[in-house]
């Protein structure tokens, strides 16, 4: 009976998955290996939970039907309304659904922790030694992507590229409002907040164009605050850095006060070099020449004694690390 | 509720159940029950002002410390005042319950007059602060700062325009079960306060001069 | 000519004539539909000389019966209002593809969407839901009122205040364009500088003082007012589970209060709580909110698992399986509803122990909840079913509700949120459980107790046709929201590029149509049932054979409600007075002390409404003014201590004996 209903489940997630597939469901067929993961865990919990929803279902219409007034044919017991069995039954099933997801959640939320780095590739390709993460620092505007590659000491608006296969390193923050930085192809979604840095990890294992956007509302701009996400192959990403060279721009501190006004629809901008102090100007609020920065006052008395010092170990980060479990 | 579970099995005299209660029948008043439960839903307003208080206590922004503003004696002399206030509340409870209105009365002004010297003294630290330029804009510090220990300041004031209030009352009607009442309820408010300046008192001065 | 100009200033603070929408055809359109409904019904209000009845008989009344009433129209009148802002949604979004860019801009779309979830849940879901536990927890206790009736009687116009600010909103001004849980920086007044967010704070600061002092009502009420020989595990269950939604209110609508007033000192001070700079923190505001929000969810739909708990077994004709463990798992519930707040932002960034902490507490409420889809399944089992139309929304509840429920589910797992959170998929779970459960049961409770309170029942055939448009609708407007989920479209976008999506939201949009015509057949069954009240009276007090005390009296009540207090001695106690052959007493009546109504609640209410649009638009002077006004009044009326009254032995016998002969008829 039980197995039956497991069959069930399974090919009702299968047909779900079918005509999903149909339609070009980005989260149900992922292309890179992060999400291929939480993908993998949505459909387990799903056949998880099935195993009691379906039976529950079909047990309400089953009763309702069979124990309907007009069937005087049925068994009718008045005074029927406790049975410690039954009791027990509808009390444990839940139970034993839950420590089995609940043990689930639990490794794979650590598994799958935006801010672990990756150890693996895709199912069958663990990390080579020597292979380094790409280092992206992503800054949300309002309402367009900024992305600095600072090992190719490069920038780009409204568009990201990455080797396929190459674990991707993201450093995230934001000008003002909240956003969320999500790529749902890639890696599930974190938020982008000002004054502070969250990260994620991830990769992209199939060359093609995704799209990426703001997941999290942010006022006027935010239905058009997309970008294209590239994934390329290594020559193709080189290529690619050498034409944001070629574009000759420079992205210094003046030119990234212009950009951070807020605009809506924003064509692509490449940049051939970067301020190298402008993302972490960026993160403490300090862009503006003569502004101090959080790291250096948040935590400090303006009158300035004593208290400078035992501050200082508070954090590594910014004024905030959004990541609290990564604190110590 | 005791009442509710006594009663249960009440009979008629021909051994039925007996189903209603036959005669006039009054439940029990619950004003001080609900004015309990809502000192409680306010004690969950000061949880969430300490709860802030308590992320952005040391989130200075460059303005100036705990350490720098805050002069303990005068805050120490402020909360004398207070927990003075909450002994003579009692004094009147006492002459409430012996049912002597001027005593009552007597007491409770006092209480209202070292209220107002309370109240008095934090406005007082306040303008100091502002003047100095300490105010609630510099950092998330003050602002927590401000918010927390004026909120309190609010309630005390809100105290003393109910407790003046009541004195009239008292002197229209007397100590009418109705009045009793109130006087019990304000105590609940008045001691309600007072505890909750020892916590800020603690968590937030005390704590606040260390380094 | 300055001093001039500053006291227009003082007078007007920042409203100007500008603040009229008079740009926006859809909104013009609307206050005219509002004004000449309004005109009208005022005409004939005075037409039919209804002032007087109105005022003293509703508006000041203290009765908890009619101010559940009230409270119930107050909540369907909004419905109607933020039911019209999700079909605006569904039809821009239909058409917003490609080239064409809908007939909402983002700035008029973005207040829709804050509205829509702020009215539904403030003033749609709440007003319901305590209009039905106001109605009913004294019938079903055995108890003549509430423990504070003026309190009763403010507490509902300061829901209904807070209700009317919002609706000014809608052509004074704007409304805020954040989201309905205006998180910082957004909120903040760098990013939001008109007066939208500020509507929004005052509105429901004003609301959230009923909601407030009407938990603490209720709450005393249940604990000091049972009738004799009711302990804690006789009550019935709906006030079981009202008891816990009040504990609930109590502890949760402080933190709103609070986190609302750091708001308003970032937004009218300049203070640095929640803001980008000078060491303010968002994210404290998003913890904090959420600390109210995610209880406010169990506030909803705790009483309405009640209503499904007294209708299963009355039409199952059987008493409620398990009744202990279904009190178990709704306390259960109630603490549990504490601990899971952070998995709203599991993309915030906390770490992985935390985050599994929060979905793994998540989880583990779906036991208690699974036991109570159990029970009332074992309820049915070897019952004897009558469909009539409250039970088809219970079982339209139970195969919808399991289905929100599992998605609830994934969504507590952090991975999977990471790639559902803010995505359609969401919005199609908590609608699934919103509407799939709270406003199904709703329905449920409001037809089942229709004739208790207005002495007819509703109309069966368009009761029938309302629930099975919702149903259906339901379907067709949601399931295509899971499906736009997986395919990673997000919540409160506007305007789309990718045209494959497009079908998706024309169905949804069609569903939405659906549901329309569920609404519209309600309020025609409304209609239909008051013209045919003579057919459908009912006479007993006890049209569906109930099992609960509510159902001993007459429909509807008398004013006094009992005229002899019960004594209960057992769970069901009406129906076991009934198995014992309870001869209704016909003589031997006594006065009865009731509370007097008084015209405080609503003038204080309106007070507080004028204070809060003072402060919105910054008139100072006027903000002044209102609130010494309110602390004036506020005192003026604890100088009042004629409270009551005794309801003469005679007048009691009279309304008695009516109600004997009715019965004689029957």
């Amino acid at each position: 009976m039980q197995i039956f209903k497991y069959l069930r489940g399974v090919s009702l997630t299968l047909l779900v998955a079918a005509l999903l597939s149909g339609c070009d469901a980005v989260v149900m067929s992922p292309s890179g290996d992060v999400a291929v993961q939480q993908r993998d865990l949505l459909v387990w919990s799903t056949i998880l939970m099935l195993l009691v929803i379906v039976p529950v279902i079909v047990l309400t219409l089953w009763f309702a039907w069979r124990y309907r007034a007009s069937n005087t044919e049925a068994t009718y017991k008045p005074d029927w309304t406790h049975s410690t069995v039954l009791e027990l039954v509808i009390w444990a099933v839940p139970l034993l659904i839950i420590i089995a997801l609940g043990a689930m959640t639990w490794v794979y939320t650590h598994k799958l922790d935006p801010y672990r780095p990756l150890d693996r590739i895709d199912a069958n390709t663990p990390i080579p030694a020597d292979l380094e993460p790409l280092t992206v620092e992503v800054v949300a505007l309002d309402w367009k992507w900024l992305f600095i590659y600072p090992e190719q000491g490069i920038a780009t608006v409204n568009e990201l590229a990455a080797p396929v296969d190459q674990p991707i390193r993201f450093k995230i923050t934001a000008s003002t409002m909240m956003n969320s930085f999500f790529i749902p192809a890639m890696a599930g979604q974190i938020y982008a907040m000002a004054g502070m840095e969250t990260k994620l990890h991830g990769v992209i294992n199939e060359p093609g164009v995704y799209q990426g956007f703001s997941a999290n509302y942010s006022g006027a701009g935010y239905s058009h605050m997309k970008f294209q996400f590239h994934g390329l192959s290594e020559a193709d990403f080189q290529a690619w850095v050498d034409k944001n060279k070629a574009s000759g721009n420079t992205l210094s501190r003046e030119v990234y006060k212009a950009l951070e006004v807020p605009s809506i629809k924003d064509p692509v901008k490449r940049y051939a070099s970067v301020d190298p102090t402008l993302y972490h100007a960026i993160l403490n609020r300090c862009v503006d020449p003569g502004t101090v920065c959080m790291e250096d006052m948040m935590y400090h008395s303006g009158h300035g004694k004593q208290e400078a010092d035992a501050a200082e170990g508070h954090d590594a980060h910014a004024g905030h690390d959004a990541h609290g479990g990564h604190h110590e | 509720m005791s009442e509710a579970t006594m009663t249960a099995d009440v009979k008629t005299q021909d051994g039925q159940l007996e189903f209603l209660v036959k005669g006039d029948h009054h439940p029990q008043n619950g004003t001080l029950l609900g004015f309990w439960l809502y000192l409680m839903s306010d004690c969950l307003i000061f949880a969430a002002l300490f709860a802030t208080y308590g992320v952005l206590a040391r989130s200075y922004a460059g303005g100036p410390t705990g350490m720098e503003v805050f002069d303990l004696s005068l805050v120490a002399i402020n909360t004398s005042f207070l927990l003075l206030s909450s002994i003579t509340y009692g004094f009147a409870m006492l002459q409430m319950q012996a049912n002597r209105l001027k005593g009552t009365l007597f007491w409770l002004a006092i209480t209202a007059l070292l209220g107002a010297a309370f109240l008095g003294l934090e406005l007082y630290e306040f303008y100091h602060l502002i003047h100095i330029g300490a105010t609630p804009q510099t950092s998330g510090f003050l602002t927590a700062f401000f918010a927390l220990v004026g909120t309190h300041g609010l309630h005390v004031l809100f105290g003393i325009v109910w407790l003046v209030t009541l004195l009239f009352q008292l002197k229209k009607h007397g100590l009418i079960p109705a009045n009793k009442r109130r006087v019990f309820c304000l105590s609940m408010f008045w001691h309600f306060l007072d505890v909750v300046w020892v916590g800020v008192f603690t968590y937030v001065y005390l704590m606040g001069v260390l380094p | 000519m300055f001093e001039n100009l500053d006291l227009t200033k003082l007078i007007f603070g920042r409203l100007t004539w500008d603040a009229i929408p008079f740009h926006d055809p859809i909104i013009l359109a609307t206050f005219a539909v509002v004004a000449v409904g309004g005109v009208a019904m005022l005409v004939a209000l005075t037409r039919y000389k209804l002032w007087g009845y109105l005022w003293t008989e509703w508006f000041t009344s203290i009765d908890h019966k009619k101010i559940g009433i009230m409270y119930i129209i107050l909540g369907l009148v909004m419905l109607l209002r933020g039911f019209a802002d999700a079909i605006m949604m569904r039809l821009q979004q239909a058409f917003a593809f490609g080239d064409n860019m809908g007939y909402l801009p983002p700035d008029h779309y973005d207040q829709i969407f804050t509205a829509h979830g702020v009215i539904m849940i403030f003033f749609v879901a709440m007003p319901l839901v305590t209009g039905i536990m106001n109605y009913l927890i004294p019938l079903q206790i055995g108890t003549r009122d509430v423990a504070f009736p003026f309190l009763n009687n403010f507490s509902f116009w300061m829901t209904a205040g807070g209700a009317a600010l919002m609706m000014v909103s809608l052509f004074v001004g704007e409304f805020a364009k954040t989201g309905w849980l205006a998180y910082p920086p957004l909120s903040g007044i760098l990013q939001s500088p008109g007066v939208g967010v500020d509507y929004y704070i005052w509105s429901l600061q004003i609301a959230g003082v009923g909601t407030l002092l009407s938990g603490i009502n209720l709450l005393v009420t249940i604990v000091k007012m049972r009738a004799p020989g009711m302990s804690l595990m006789k009550m019935p269950v709906f006030t079981w589970t009202s008891l816990c939604t009040n504990v609930l209110i109590v502890a949760a609508f402080p933190v709103l209060t609070a986190v609302l007033g750091m708001l308003t000192l970032d937004r009218y001070l300049g203070t640095a709580f929640f803001t980008n700079d000078m060491g303010g923190n968002a994210m404290m505001y998003v913890n904090l909110i959420w600390i109210w929000g995610h209880p406010e969810v169990y506030i909803l739909i705790l009483p309405v698992f009640g209503i499904f708990s007294e209708i299963v077994a009355t039409y199952s004709r059987k008493p409620l399986f398990g009744y202990t463990s279904m009190v178990y798992a709704t306390v259960v519930i109630t603490v549990l509803s504490y601990l899971v707040w952070l998995h709203h932002f599991f993309t915030m960034g906390s770490g992985a122990s935390v985050n599994s902490f929060f979905g793994i507490t998540t989880m583990i409420i779906s036991i208690p909840t699974g036991a109570k889809i159990f029970n009332w399944l074992f309820t049915m089992f070897r019952g004897r079913i009558k469909f009539d139309v409250p039970m088809l929304w219970t079982l339209g509840f139970m195969v919808t509700f399991v289905i929100g429920g599992m998605t609830g589910v994934l969504l507590a797992v952090p991975p999977v949120d990471f790639v559902l959170h803010n995505s359609l998929f969401l919005i199609a779970h908590f609608h699934n459980v919103i509407i799939g459960g709270v406003l199904f049961g709703l329905f449920a409770g409001i037809t089942y107790w229709f004739p208790k309170a207005t002495g007819y029942k509703l109309d069966e055939f368009w009761g029938k046709l309302s629930f099975w448009f919702w149903l259906i609708g339901f379907y067709f407007a949601f399931m295509p929201l899971y499906v736009l989920g997986l395919m990673g479209v997000t919540r409160r976008v506007s305007h789309f590029e990718d045209q494959s999506l497009q079908i998706w939201f024309q169905i949804a949009a069609f569903g939405a149509v659906l549901i329309a015509v569920g609404i519209a057949a309600f309020l025609i069954q409304l209609i239909v049932s008051f013209r045919r009240r003579e057919a459908l009276a009912d006479e007993t007090g006890d049209p569906w054979d109930g099992r609960t005390l509510e159902w001993s009296t007459s429909s509807p009540p008398p004013p006094y409600n009992f005229a002899f207090t019960p004594r209960v001695h057992d769970l069901d106690a009406w129906w076991q007075m009934k198995q014992h052959g309870f001869k209704r007493p016909e003589s031997g009546f006594i006065p009865i002390h009731m509370p007097k109504g008084t015209w405080a609640g609503i003038v204080l209410s309106a007070i507080s409404v004028a204070c809060g649009f003072a402060l919105i638009w910054h008139m100072w002077l006027a903000a002044a003014v209102t609130f010494v006004a309110l602390i004036g009044t506020a005192i003026y009326h604890t100088f009042n201590y004629d409270r009551d009254y005794y309801i003469p032995a005679e007048e009691v016998e009279r309304i008695e004996a009516e109600r004997t002969k009715v019965l004689a008829n029957v």
